[in-house]
């Protein structure tokens, strides 16, 4: 067999040209095709990199939310696994959309931030929440008792998802932000196409990490197997006859 | 074209945390799977490369 030192594949390959190729794509529509905003002129090409990385935010934590129960009612490894790849990756567009949104909101609003906003505080109590669950997981410790601790974190930061999704309509006089940009229908129909062409290519890039990072965490699962096996047999080694010094003196 | 400013840091740095990160990924993995036997690495073969 052809030795491989790498996590990639030939899905992984074709997920990753084809994000190159999405992001080229999408920089030239971004920037040189979509029309701009009336009230918000060019600032509104901050949309096509701020809202897919919120979307892909909340399929991430969802995922995660789906390993984490699956963990906690049929102890499955594989889909622990999964949950952890998805939020590191969640946490990381979850980063994204804060950051991206403040940038966007000094043009539109004024501010970077403002600790009325629902939505935005919201949306930094779902990031604080799962680089807890992130932080749960580094802890070390009995993998299983790791794992069902991080899942109860996982299931707790999704409970608040619909809240962070609906605060812009359940409190709309307590936002600066404004409505859903995908459903509430007044995009121009370029910078329409632009955002889901954002949304495919985040999407396609949040698969070939989420392969890649679920790949490495089952090697370091393997890696953990191995020394404790290892260190069984050498205990064991330990324990037989002319092998203590104690025993020797005996 | 207006905000500029605004649009190459929130853009650049888009792009460059997801390089970063892409990079990290690449080389935990590289760094990993030499550690590991190519027996339990379940979704490598040679046929996928």
């Amino acid at each position: 067999m052809q030795e491989i030192n790498h996590t990639g594949s030939r899905t992984t390959r074709l997920l990753g040209a084809a994000v190159i190729v999405g992001l080229v794509a999408l920089v030239l529509l971004g920037w040189f095709v979509a029309p701009e905003d009336d009230d918000q002129q060019d600032a509104v090409r901050m949309i096509f990199v701020h809202v897919p990385s919120a979307i892909w935010t909340y399929i991430a934590f969802v995922t995660t939310a789906i390993g984490s129960v699956m963990w906690l009612v049929r102890r499955s490894v594989w889909w622990d696994t999964v949950a952890a790849a998805a939020a590191e990756i969640g946490v990381l567009f979850c980063g994204l959309t804060l950051f991206t949104g403040s940038v966007w909101g000094r043009p539109t609003w004024n501010t970077y931030w403002d600790w009325g906003d629902v939505r935005l505080v919201t949306t930094l109590i779902l990031f604080l929440m799962m680089i807890g669950y992130l932080s749960v997981r580094s802890l070390g410790g009995p993998e299983s008792a790791t794992a069902t601790r991080a899942a109860i974190v996982g299931v707790m930061a999704a409970a608040i998802l619909p809240i962070v999704n609906r605060s812009v309509e359940w409190w709309e006089n307590n936002t600066l932000h404004q409505k859903s940009s995908l459903t509430d229908g007044n995009l121009e129909d370029m910078t329409l196409f632009t955002l889901v062409v954002g949304l495919i290519v985040w999407g396609l890039f949040f698969w070939w990490a989420i392969l890649h990072r679920f790949r490495i965490a089952w090697l370091e699962r393997e890696i953990r197997s191995s020394d404790l096996d290892r260190a069984l047999v050498e205990r064991r080694a330990e324990g037989e006859p002319g092998a203590s010094p104690l025993e020797e003196r005996v | 074209m207006t905000h500029v400013g605004y649009l190459l840091v929130g853009w650049g740095t888009t792009f460059a945390v997801g390089l970063v990160y892409t990079a990290t990924l690449l080389r935990r993995g590289r760094r990993l799977t030499a550690r590991v036997p190519a027996d339990r690495r379940r979704w490598m073969t040679a046929e996928d490369t």
